[in-house]
């Protein structure tokens, strides 16, 4: 399937190669150079690129495209999932998937890779099962290593590859046992112009952090199930009994690990927790405009929203901005016209403003379009959907585990159309 | 080979001998070396003795490897540590050897000797690797061995191994094609095992090497598709491909008969002639061979099976389950991918990408299916241009009559972006929608008319482009539009727009008069310094204004004409020649010229704006193919539904002795199954007898493979013919039922295999049904069909559980009970999950559909069957009686323009092709009623009338049993106190105080499962509503005398006041 694959950074040069098949040759990303020179924006390189004796199949992460090489029919997304569970190992592994954390560590990225991908196919996936036979880098482990002589490659057959829960090795031991759920809900949401809600929803996911001796059967209920309308779980969650019962039962894996993802219902409307006065105007035949934005809190449920942030790309007309900010810090980058307003924490007495005069390029057409402004905040321990955890039991193990939810609300891809 | 080990250990000899030479300080010289010594010192660290050192080299070697850079002249060092004790060195040595193998094939040959030690190490890891190195090191020479080493693997113990084996062998074909035949040998062995580890692999093995040997799936279908939910993620994606195409040869299409109702309801809108004709014909030709589509039960086995992983985290395997159910489900059911499909686009950029491209042309074919998702489709300014165009194609897709507005104004918010390729594509998208929606192609042609004013050049051409398409539909309205334009040819100079522009001048002139000279006097003026595509156009209108307005425009076209002979590009040249000849009258020209006229100015169709997406189903969705719109190497084709079914018996599988289960109460819950049993009605817990792969293997939780748990039980399932046979030995009266059934079996079989594999059946009571299914058509049967039943039937159930005294018509009910309650012993600690039952089957009440004096000689009555409803759990099944007592026939008799309220869905039975009269017809069709009481409005249709009926459900038959124990009765009833409890409290007549009477009574007023109970005077029932599945628990408590209570606690408020307002009624008759 998977017939080579390459990592190419911004600029263009390929850092690491590796073949499962022939080895094949690098001329083969000129294709893709070419593709994303036509692209101009790195995002819009189309992930599938044909040329006469492969296909390149590509994606973006962290600054590092991910090329593979294909030579017979297979499915786009397989490849696309894979390389970004490749990207997310390398995440897992040495804390960011960067080209620097990818040179330094090119031998056990090298090893991860001939472990992930058997003759193109992929072989072993899981990181629990990656952990045991290709040991993270560690400082203290590589010094110890050194003077031992011993190696960062298991010799055994990893439990879990046999087991039929490969999500979880055997013999996991803790002195103390803890068991965390994040309950983070993001609203997606499209505002028009004139403040009504064009599209919200909300997306859901329970990251959890499980640290648990020996091999607990979890059990998580929640108080209104029926509000997760559509939902997709890890590999460890036991189908039928949400089907039937809807709860949550499961054997963990070890560490952390995004547990479910899910949709709230479309039919329950959505609390919008912000609102956005905004009055952005250029004038017609003179080279400057007005930039007025008022963000205010809107039906939080007595939490302050906070981690406010609004980011603006600007109409490339637009030169400089001359803005005051009643609170937070702006920023305007005049070479990618992105405008950046950290405003902070919102207090309903004090409505955060940024107001004054944009300059635009003189002799340049008004521009046709406002821009439509994203806001980013966050609201602790609140969920916005109201879904509500009812209780975690754990089964299969004598000790008492220590149990902890939190729940966040975040916003999504967040638009006010102005 | 048999000298090379002993080479290999005297090279390693020799290098340890050599060693004090390099010994003393290797480490200083591997950090300081110059660079073109460097690969000196390398060799100096891996000759050396210490694995440290060694390590150290390998590591630089493999990032040199990782670079690109060519390490290959080391191959000779560091092959010779290939059999080096330290691991990591070990592997790194692999890493290399798979890389310049290749290259250095001799010396490659080195090694060989130390893989075949490895393969048999007691260590499953080291044979496992050694496998895969062995088998990766691509050197024509070593393929007896691979081969060799591959049967041996395939047969080991560790699944590991055999997985190893299982990749292996794409890897042998590659190398050598010529061991296609003895590798297929290899698959076969592979495909049966049964660890869910090999499964994927092998499969994958199986598409590389030998996609068309289909034939070796059969025996491993059902295997497969039990096992799927457990195989890892990757393997599912190869399984669902592979199983698309496998079901796509094996089974008839679901779809076949609506595909034609739905057809001849098309016609009426796009239908030409031709078309109508040639359906025509298809529609008889398929009227003559169609009868009533069931699925084969393998087919839904399939759908069944992979319906959760619509649930899974891997977008792959989300994407391969949407194609499956896209290629392969009943239309009805194809609506459910749709949410995964939405869901995935909250993912990486690239996934969203390829999701769209297949939502794109699902859209296409199965508009409805993703309309409720409309608002996910809106776009963002932040999106990337290439995502933005993809989910303007799926909205233009979706737009209709009623989203119509909606989506125009989102389109106004668009056409604002500053990005401006979006912008174009976004007017052409107006456009689309304009053509394909003739309600507002006034406003779309007004707000595309405004966009000619804006600023941006391309927007105007987009716009001049998309209005001149447009326009040709209606010209004639349309002249203050084109005189607009003809404005524009001064400023805009976007080539398209141009040529556009005048294209529409010259076509609709005679609209124009009085500008089209004068347009035409500007181009000529500006004639050399155009584009080739307008000059072409400038020459059209000016041999159409010479036809037209010949006086005012002779001299402006010939002089065109004379510039275009001069021209430099030929095209042009040759367009001026011809048209010179076509339109100037001279004594050489012959008659064309009279018709010169009509040749340039005939009236054109109008052009037909599509998706790029239409057609693009034929490739199968989810493949590279599709996404490229290109065949690529090595797509297999989807092949065609066959017309008439393979042999389904294929599939059958024998079973050793010991899978056979021994309790006799498990046994005969199956037993009751027929041969090709499938539950499809039923939802997933409720099949005991199937096997729960997940919470099976995930509860024995030890490191043996968890796949033989299932399909072990799976088998046994399918060697229920044995076990029949065994269990008329173990009870003599139950023989002749069952004989009887074989026979009736067999007779079927005879019939076609179509007929042979019955419906979903969930137990005995439903065979009876099958049986007088079969009664049925042999002859008309009275209203009270269900009350009699026939004596063979009556003895098998008997049989089982002799039924205590009691009045004759309701023996069902009874017995139905007493298995309740026998089940609930057995099953009570097994399973947690509340169990559907097959329901019980009374003495059944029919409703008049249509009177015979209404119907015109024809009369319908329908009942409530209480069965699941084959092919949709959420619907009720309705049996339909028709029978004709006008005195001619009556011809296809169907179900046509239901209207029924949001959420209600109907499954319609298959057309009745004709009904002899005095003949009666019974047929099921299934209606989800969204668990409520409101009626169904249909219209019944004959070859002549239609009548207007409505099917209004009792509140009671809007549930299916479900079985629970005691206990799991009494937990759920205390989650559902407070608004969700209902008590009543009633006197019981006379005649009701009998326990049977009470159970008679509830059961027949609804639907529901009897519930085992402790107390003496407490009767339960449980059952749940089959649209939701919410719980309806039903206590009668009988006090002294003829006091009762009755409590109904269900989620659903609405249902339980009705239920037990039906429930008192019934007792107090």
């Amino acid at each position: 399937m998977i017939h080579s694959l390459f990592l190419i950074n911004c600029s263009g040069d390929i850092f690491l190669e590796k073949h499962w098949k022939s080895v094949v040759s690098q001329s083969v990303c000129d294709y893709f150079f070419e593709a994303q020179e036509k692209a101009v924006d790195v995002e819009n390189v189309p992930p599938v690129i044909s040329t006469p004796h492969h296909y390149l199949i590509s994606i973006y992460r962290d600054k590092i495209f991910f090329v593979s090489v294909i030579q017979t029919e297979v499915p786009p997304l397989f490849v696309i999932e894979f390389l970004h569970r490749v990207a997310d190992t390398f995440q897992d592994y040495f804390g960011e998937c960067s080209e620097t954390a990818i040179k330094d560590n090119v031998v056990i990225v090298y090893e991860l890779l001939e472990e992930m991908l058997d003759n193109g196919f992929p072989l072993a996936t899981e990181s629990n099962i990656l952990k045991e036979l290709i040991k993270p880098p560690t400082i203290l482990r590589s010094v110890v290593n050194s003077i031992t002589g011993s190696s960062n490659v298991g010799d055994t057959l990893p439990t879990g590859q046999l087991s039929n829960i490969p999500w979880r090795r055997a013999g996991v031991k803790y002195t103390n046992n803890e068991a965390y759920f994040d309950v983070i809900e993001e609203i997606d949401a499209i505002i028009d112009k004139s403040g009504s809600t064009v599209f919200a929803e909300i997306q859901g996911v329970i990251d959890s952090c499980i640290k648990l001796s020996g091999m607990p059967d979890l059990f998580l209920s929640f108080m209104n199930p029926r509000l997760l309308d559509d939902v997709s779980f890890h590999p460890c969650i036991r189908f039928k009994r949400w089907e039937s019962e809807r709860v949550l039962s499961f054997i963990p894996p070890d560490g952390n690990f995004r547990l479910i993802s899910y949709r709230v219902s479309s039919q329950n409307l959505v609390a919008i927790p912000v609102y956005v006065k905004h009055l952005i105007s250029f004038k017609e035949n003179s080279s400057s405009g007005r930039f007025d934005v008022t963000i205010g809190p809107k039906q939080n449920m007595g939490k302050t929203v906070e981690g406010v942030v609004m980011t603006v790309h600007m109409p490339k007309a637009v030169l400089n901005m001359n803005l005051t900010a009643t609170q937070g810090s702006y920023t305007f980058d005049p070479v990618t016209k992105v405008l950046t307003w950290d405003v902070g924490k919102i207090t309903p007495q004090k409505l955060p403003n940024l107001k004054g005069i944009v300059n635009l390029q003189s002799g340049a057409p008004k521009p046709e379009e406002n821009p439509s402004l994203n806001i980013q905040f966050k609201i602790q321990q609140l969920a916005i959907s109201g879904l509500k955890v009812n209780r975690l039991d754990m089964y299969g193990e004598k000790y008492k585990p220590f149990k902890g939810v939190k729940y966040i609300t975040k916003a999504g891809k967040f638009q006010v159309r102005t | 080979m048999a000298a090379s080990p002993a080479y290999g250990e005297e090279k390693g000899g020799s290098s340890s001998l050599g060693e004090p030479e390099y010994g003393h300080d290797p480490a200083s010289g591997g950090i300081f070396a110059s660079d073109y010594k460097r690969h000196d010192d390398l060799k100096e660290m891996l000759d050396s003795n210490k694995d440290s050192l060694k390590l150290e080299a390998m590591k630089r070697i493999v990032a040199m490897i990782a670079r690109g850079k060519n390490a290959s002249d080391l191959f000779p060092a560091v092959v010779k540590n290939v059999a080096c004790k330290n691991i990591e060195v070990k592997k790194l040595v692999y890493v290399y050897l798979v890389r310049y193998a290749e290259e250095q094939q001799d010396l490659a040959l080195l090694s060989i000797s130390t893989f075949q030690r490895g393969l048999k190490d007691p260590n499953q890891l080291i044979r496992a690797s050694a496998l895969r190195v062995l088998s990766s090191i691509r050197v024509p020479i070593i393929v007896p061995i691979m081969m060799l080493a591959i049967k041996e693997a395939a047969s080991d113990m560790s699944p590991y191994v055999r997985k190893t084996a299982a990749h292996a062998i794409p890897k042998l074909y590659s190398l050598d094609s010529d061991q296609k035949d003895q590798l297929i040998e290899v698959i076969e062995k592979l495909l049966a095992d049964k660890t869910t580890l090999v499964a994927g692999s092998v499969v994958m093995a199986f598409e590389e090497v030998c996609p068309e040997r289909i034939d070796l799936i059969h025996k491993n279908y059902r295997k497969l598709c039990n096992l799927l939910i457990d195989v890892e993620e990757w393997g599912q994606v190869v399984i669902i491909n592979m199983l698309t195409r496998y079901a796509r040869t094996q089974f008839l299409s679901p779809n076949q008969n609506e595909s034609l109702l739905e057809e001849s309801a098309e016609k009426a809108f796009y239908g030409s002639e031709e078309e109508d004709t040639k359906d025509a014909k298809a529609e008889a030709a398929s009227l003559a061979k169609r009868k009533p589509y069931v699925m084969d039960p393998d087919h839904r086995l399939l759908l069944r099976n992979t319906k959760p992983l619509l649930q899974s985290r891997n977008a792959a395997v989300v994407m391969a389950v949407a194609q499956l159910y896209f290629h392969l489900a009943p239309k009805a059911e194809v609506g459910v991918i749709a949410k995964a499909l939405v869901r995935l686009l909250r993912s990486h950029s690239e996934v969203q990408y390829v999701v769209l491209q297949n939502v794109a042309t699902m859209s296409i074919k199965r508009r409805g299916m993703f309309e409720p998702y409309l608002k996910s489709f809106y776009i963002r300014s932040t999106d990337p241009t290439q995502i933005k165009i993809l989910k303007l194609e799926v909205l233009t897709n979706l737009a209709n009559e009623t989203n119509i507005s909606t989506i125009l104004r989102e389109f106004q918010t668009y056409i604002r972006s500053m990005d401006k390729d979006f912008v174009a594509a976004t007017i052409q998208a107006i456009g689309r929608c304009a053509t394909n929606i003739g309600k507002v192609r006034d406003t779309c042609l007004n707000g595309l008319v405004q966009l000619l004013s804006n600023r941006d050049e391309l927007v105007v051409a987009e716009s001049v482009v998309v209005i001149k398409k447009l326009l040709q539909m209606q010209p004639a309205q349309h002249s203050e539009i084109i005189k607009h334009m003809a404005k524009l040819t001064d400023n805009i100079q976007v080539p398209m727009a141009r040529a556009s522009i005048l294209w529409l001048i010259g076509e609709y002139c005679e609209h124009v008069p009085k500008i089209a000279p004068d347009v035409l006097r500007k181009m000529a003026k500006s004639f050399t310094n155009e584009e080739d595509i307008v000059k072409l156009q400038v020459i059209n209108l000016a041999a159409k204004l010479y036809l037209t307005n010949s006086k005012q425009s002779k001299l402006l076209t010939q002089y065109v004409l004379n510039l275009a002979k001069y021209d430099q590009n030929y095209d042009i040249r040759d367009r001026a020649r011809f048209i010179r000849q076509l339109i100037v009258p001279t004594e050489k020209s012959g008659a064309l010229n009279k018709y010169a006229k009509k040749l340039f100015l005939a009236q054109k169709p109008a052009p037909i704006l599509e998706s790029s997406f239409k057609d693009r189903d034929h490739f199968q969705l989810g493949s590279l193919s599709h996404l490229l719109n290109a065949k690529a190497v090595g797509y297999q084709e989807l092949p065609d539904w066959p017309d008439e079914a393979p042999d389904p018996s294929v599939r059958n599988v024998e079973v050793p002795e010991w899978t056979k289960c021994t309790s006799r109460e498990k046994r005969k819950e199956k037993v009751e199954k027929p041969f090709y049993s499938d539950s499809e009605g039923e939802s997933g817990p409720t099949e005991s007898a199937d096997s729960e792969p997940e919470s099976d293997s995930e509860e024995s939780g030890s490191s043996s493979s968890s796949g033989t748990s299932s399909s072990s039980s799976e088998e046994e399932e399918e060697e229920e013919e044995e076990e029949e046979e065994e269990g008329s030995g173990q009870q003599s009266e139950d023989k002749e039922g069952e004989e009887e059934e074989e026979k009736r079996k067999k007779r079927k079989e005879k019939g076609g295999p179509r007929k042979a594999s019955p419906r979903s059946m969930g137990s005995e009571e439903e065979e009876e049904a099958e049986g007088k299914k079969v009664k049925k058509a042999a002859g008309p049967q009275g209203k009270k069909g269900h009350a009699e039943t026939s004596s063979e039937e009556a003895s098998a159930s008997e049989s089982i559980t002799p039924p205590p005294p009691q009045p004759v018509p309701s023996s069902n009910i009874i017995s139905t009970s007493l298995v309740t309650d026998l089940e609930g012993l057995t099953l009570t600690d097994t399973s947690l999950a509340p169990a559907l039952l097959s329901p019980a089957f009374g003495a059944v009440r029919t409703y008049e559909l249509l009177h015979r004096m209404a119907g015109e000689g024809l009369s319908v009555e329908y009942c409530f069957s209480r069965r699941p409803f084959p092919g949709d759990p959420h619907m009720v099944a309705v049996q339909i009686q028709i029978s004709n007592n006008t005195d001619a026939e009556v011809k296809s008799l169907r179900v046509s323009e239901p209207k029924l309220l949001a959420g209600m869905r109907i499954q319609e039975f298959p057309e009745i092709e004709s009904l002899a009269p005095g003949d009666t017809a019974s047929v099921v069709m299934g209606i989800d009623f969204c668990d409520s009481t409101q009626a169904a409005n249909f219209q019944l249709c004959t070859h002549t009338r239609h009548f207007y009926v409505s099917i209004q459900p009792p509140v009671g038959e809007l549930m299916a049993p479900v079985f629970m124990s005691e206990n799991e009765f009494r937990k759920e009833q205390g989650k559902l106190t407070g608004m969700s409890e209902i008590t009543e409290k009633l006197t019981l007549p006379e005649k009701c105080r009998s326990d049977h009477a009470i159970v008679q009574q509830v059961t027949s007023a609804a639907n529901v499962g009897r519930v085992p109970c402790g107390a003496d005077n407490e009767y339960r029932f449980a059952a749940k509503t089959v649209t939701s599945g919410s719980l309806v628990l039903i206590t009668l408590e009988w006090r002294e005398g003829a006091a009762a209570q009755l409590t109904v606690n269900s989620e659903k408020m609405v249902i339980g006041t009705m239920l037990v307002k039906d429930i008192i009624q019934a007792l107090a008759q």
